[in-house]
């Protein structure tokens, strides 16, 4: 079997580098680490994986036409949180607006919590399919071509 | 002016180095015409900025710029060398006399500049008393999130941060436009034509 040892190891490391993007997505708010970050990380394990096993097989993991759904969800989150908080009455992005009566400014941790997931969503997506445009115009080329 | 004199400590020793290094690294991918070693040369750049970052403590950037710089970049800086040649072209060395002038007086004139700047650590600097400083004594008031960076990025100043989304986005749609689905072959792989048909 060809590449046995990249493989193993790929798919030992796949499992815990999505769950590093999860901490440092959520984690955002108390270290280092967000949104963009967390999208970095997420989309770093798919190119691991492409690498490895060949775009064909990672794109039958996540198909291109989720990732532009992806793409556009993560923004319309964004968005949406800031038009949420003007209907309860808040100006745009305006978190307090989520929970009023909170002495501890909850509002303010949930508006940053939906926001970067929107940020995390669609960075992912969108590194992922500029990687997807980039790698599948040219067929697998020779280890000599290098 | 203030009376701020830098503080020499063994850490200063390091940033210097490790601008240094990142001096060295940029002239020898000026220099290099593999492609490849310029990539790999270009995500050791990002490794070496990232280092810096965290010796002046600014974790949330130097983490940025580990992931995306070195990480994703590098990636894809690869993916796009494998669509043309592996090795620049050859440029005939020849002298420009108008250009060595401009980019010597631009230098001069910012060397000259950098007399004028706080020195380093100053903390009466203009970047580190009036809206730094806000930020550092509100943040626990007004947000109550301990990671005064996300504090800034997702809700003093979220509108920027909703820009910044809507830029990746549009590099997204923009290399599926020029690269991908949707085009007028329907989205299959079709030999590009050479140059001399």
């Amino acid at each position: 079997m060809e590449r046995l040892i990249l493989k193993v190891t790929t798919k030992i490391l796949f499992a815990p580098i999505i769950l590093f993007a999860l901490y440092v997505q959520f984690h955002g708010d108390y270290g280092p680490g967000g949104g963009f970050q967390a999208g970095v990380i997420f989309a770093v394990a798919f190119i691991l994986h492409a690498f490895c096993f060949g775009l064909d097989e990672t794109k039958k993991a996540l198909p291109q036409k989720a990732l532009i759904v992806a793409m556009v969800i993560g923004l319309m989150f964004y968005a949406g949180t800031g038009v949420a908080t003007m209907l309860l009455g808040g100006n745009l992005l305006g978190y307090d607006a989520i929970d009023p009566a909170s002495t501890h400014h909850a509002g303010q941790h949930y508006g940053i919590l939906l926001v970067e997931w929107g940020v995390g969503v669609t960075v992912a997506s969108t590194m992922l399919t500029i990687f997807y445009h980039f790698t599948g115009r040219e067929p697998d080329i020779d280890q000599e071509d290098w | 002016m203030s009376s701020f004199q830098t503080h020499i400590s063994p850490l200063l020793f390091l940033d210097l180095s490790l601008l240094t290094m990142l001096v060295l690294v940029a002239f020898a991918m000026l220099r290099s015409r593999q492609l490849f070693a310029v990539v790999m040369l270009s995500g050791i750049y990002s490794l070496l900025s990232a280092a810096f970052f965290v010796s002046l403590d600014a974790v949330d950037v130097a983490f940025t710029e580990a992931a995306v710089g070195a990480g994703v970049s590098t990636v894809l800086m690869l993916g796009g060398m494998l669509l043309t040649a592996r090795r620049e072209k050859p440029v005939t060395p020849g002298r420009a006399p108008v250009a060595l002038a401009v980019v010597l007086a631009t230098g001069a004139a910012l060397i000259y500049a950098t007399i004028d700047m706080p020195a380093f650590g100053d903390p009466h600097s203009p970047a580190n008393s009036s809206i730094g400083q806000m930020y550092v004594d509100e943040t626990p008031n007004d947000i109550a999130v301990p990671n005064i960076v996300t504090a800034v990025l997702a809700s003093y100043r979220g509108f920027d941060t909703l820009g910044e989304t809507m830029v990746i986005f549009t590099a997204g749609v923009a290399v599926i436009l020029l690269l991908g689905i949707g085009s007028v072959r329907g989205g299959r792989r079709i030999a590009d034509r050479d140059e001399d048909e």
